[in-house]
């Protein structure tokens, strides 16, 4: 007798959304059924993968990733316009990590300047990161969104202590919003619930659970990502419906695995080969549990994802 | 069901200064008000109390009866303060109630006093490793519990076990899986065994309009899977019993006139069973 697949029913859907404007749009989430499982129901968009760029060279990150990108990453547009034209990138995610208090401190007007030479440079579509400073961001990100007005970006990222004037910024300029928790999936509901409180649409959110590297808590994310995709699809909650977002890169390029010299520890092999497989697996897992949308560094570890998602989608 | 008051806890900053000062004013009154709101056991909770907890728990026991005419429930992990209030407890209204033992074996000394006194005893399903993952972890725990209380020679209709409540906003499935467990626990033994829950950490880390809400609704559906007592806010309990009906007949598939009291108690249901996952504001949705 010839095996049948077990087919689940499920009856809640993910939010598909467009991203981007003219001719170069990306669409990210949809779908009715749980990663990959394409014979349960309607498949989501392959997972789209943004690589990410910085305000300022990046002489904070690991020099395996960063000498990739030695040749363009001392002038911000020429960044992007590489990642965009040779690494063809989905998406480009601009971290605005310059406007730190505790790295360059680039003031607001110096960080609109950015977004705007690099968003006439460039067609695909944008994802504006602040700098994870809670102060900063919230007067960052309120000139970014109007600085990017009209291109359809996704501002982030907005968390429980700023969110209500990045929402606001993002409501008025027309973008699309993440919204980030710390690795607890009622938190998570409870952001997404206040930020539609606010009257922003739940279907320009993008929810961003936390991510983590392989071997530094993976398995909280993965567990948390899964269990949002369960409430959207098998509870059809509609505020755990947007899609999910890992910003993958920046957890894996600071963990020791991808620093260690080959001399000190050489059990753990090349390290050349160590830093792409490590950010590789981490998204790639993420995938699997959910996540719609990868944040991501290094051009062979995007190769890599690229090559298991061809064949996984 | 048997309200045990909660509210003589060292953990409320009127309570503790009034036990550090032995002012026994704010005591008597919110043991007196407890009892009227129809707590039928006073809680005396003193915390660890390494220091001096026999003198403040024999001075709590004596303080509560002096005016309540019912029995206290001794509430600390320091074994000589229970025993100390045991030998001052009046058990002209009944059986002092000492909380707690469990599968520790640090916690055994509990079962001894029970045996000794002659008094209740709450067996808390908890073992030395770890929080219980489910109803069969806790019903197989329980049967230790009840094993170890024949050996130490304490009647098991004195015990009342307690499957430990755990905060919805944290560890939403476990809000079910403990009233799964006060069914099971019930048929370890005929007659069934007793049980208690700490009612009131259900809605711990909540909103603070919420807790009213969460602690009335886990405690009618507790109270339906037959539940003896629990140690709870007796205010709350009371209004509780007055909305049983109205439970009932959502329950039922009965429309309410009240459209937002049906939202409320449909929505904490939900909740509560792991239907719809658990935010501060699920109210709202």
């Amino acid at each position: 007798m010839a095996y049948t697949i077990p087919v689940e029913n499920l009856s809640g859907k993910v939010q598909e959304m467009t991203l981007g404007t003219a001719g170069r749009t990306v669409a990210v989430g949809g779908g009715t059924t749980l990663p990959f499982h394409t014979f349960e129901g309607v498949k989501s968009n392959r997972p789209v993968i943004a690589i990410e760029i910085q305000d300022v060279p990046p002489a904070d990150w690991p020099d395996e990733v960063r000498a990739q990108y030695d040749a363009v990453s001392g002038d911000t547009v020429t960044w992007a316009k590489y990642c965009q034209d040779t690494l063809k990138a989905d998406a480009i995610a601009l971290r605005l990590t310059g406007t730190h208090p505790d790295r360059e401190n680039r003031s607001v007007e110096d960080a609109v300047a950015t977004i705007k030479s690099v968003l006439d440079a460039i067609e695909v579509p944008l994802i504006i990161l602040g700098s994870n400073h809670v102060e900063k961001d919230s007067k960052v990100l309120v000139a970014a969104a109007e600085a990017a007005s009209g291109r359809n970006c996704v501002i982030g990222k907005a968390q429980e202590a700023n969110y209500k004037t990045i929402v606001a910024a993002a409501l008025a300029h027309n973008h699309k919003l993440i919204a980030m928790s710390e690795l607890d999936i009622n938190l998570a509901k409870q952001l997404n619930i206040l930020i539609t409180q606010m009257g922003f649409d739940a279907a320009r959110i993008l929810t961003d659970p936390m991510c983590s590297a392989l071997g530094y808590g993976l398995e909280y994310t993965y567990s948390v990502m899964e269990r949002i995709r369960l409430a959207a699809l098998a509870q059809n909650d509609a505020t755990m419906q947007p899609p999910i977002i890992g910003d993958v890169g920046m957890y894996v390029w600071k963990i020791k695995e991808v620093t260690a010299a080959e001399a000190d520890v050489p059990a753990w092999g090349a390290l050349a080969e160590r830093g792409v497989a490590w950010e590789s697996v981490t998204a790639t897992a993420l995938s699997i549990a959910g996540a719609n949308m990868l944040i991501m560094r290094h051009p062979k570890a995007v190769d890599a994802v690229r090559k298991t998602l061809d064949e996984l989608c | 069901m048997i309200i045990i008051g909660e509210k003589l806890s060292v953990i409320a900053k009127r309570v503790r200064l009034a036990m550090e000062a032995r002012d026994k004013g704010p005591i008597q009154e919110i043991a007196e008000r407890q009892f009227r709101e129809g707590a039928a056991i006073i809680d005396a909770n003193i915390g660890p109390a390494e220091d001096g907890g026999e003198d403040l728990m024999q001075w709590m026991v004596t303080t509560i009866q002096e005016k309540v005419h019912a029995p206290v429930c001794l509430d600390t992990t320091n074994v000589s303060a229970l025993e100390a209030g045991l030998k001052v407890h009046n058990n002209q209204w009944g059986k002092a109630l000492l909380n707690s033992t469990s599968n520790d074996p640090e916690r055994f000394p509990v079962l001894e006093l029970a045996a000794k006194y002659n008094c209740d005893v709450i067996g808390l399903t908890v073992g030395k490793g770890g929080l219980p993952a489910d109803a069969e972890e806790r019903a197989g725990i329980a049967a230790e519990i009840m094993a170890r209380a024949m050996e130490y020679g304490v009647p098991l209709e004195n015990i009342y076990l307690d499957p430990l409540v755990l905060q919805i906003a944290t560890t939403q499935d476990q809000a079910v899986k403990v009233i799964e467990t006060i069914r099971m626990f019930q048929d370890l033994n005929d007659p069934p065994m007793k049980t208690v829950v700490g009612l009131s950490n259900i809605s711990n880390g909540c909103p603070k309009a919420l807790r009213p809400i969460l602690n009335k609704y886990y405690f009618l559906m507790l109270a339906e899977a037959g539940l003896t007592a629990a140690i709870a806010d007796a205010a709350e309990m009371a209004e509780a019993m007055h909305e049983k009906a109205l439970i009932a007949e959502v329950m039922a598939g009965k429309t309410l006139d009240d459209p937002k009291k049906m939202a409320e108690i449909v929505k904490t249901v939900d909740v509560i069973m792991n239907k719809t996952l658990y935010a501060h504001s699920y109210l709202e949705m």
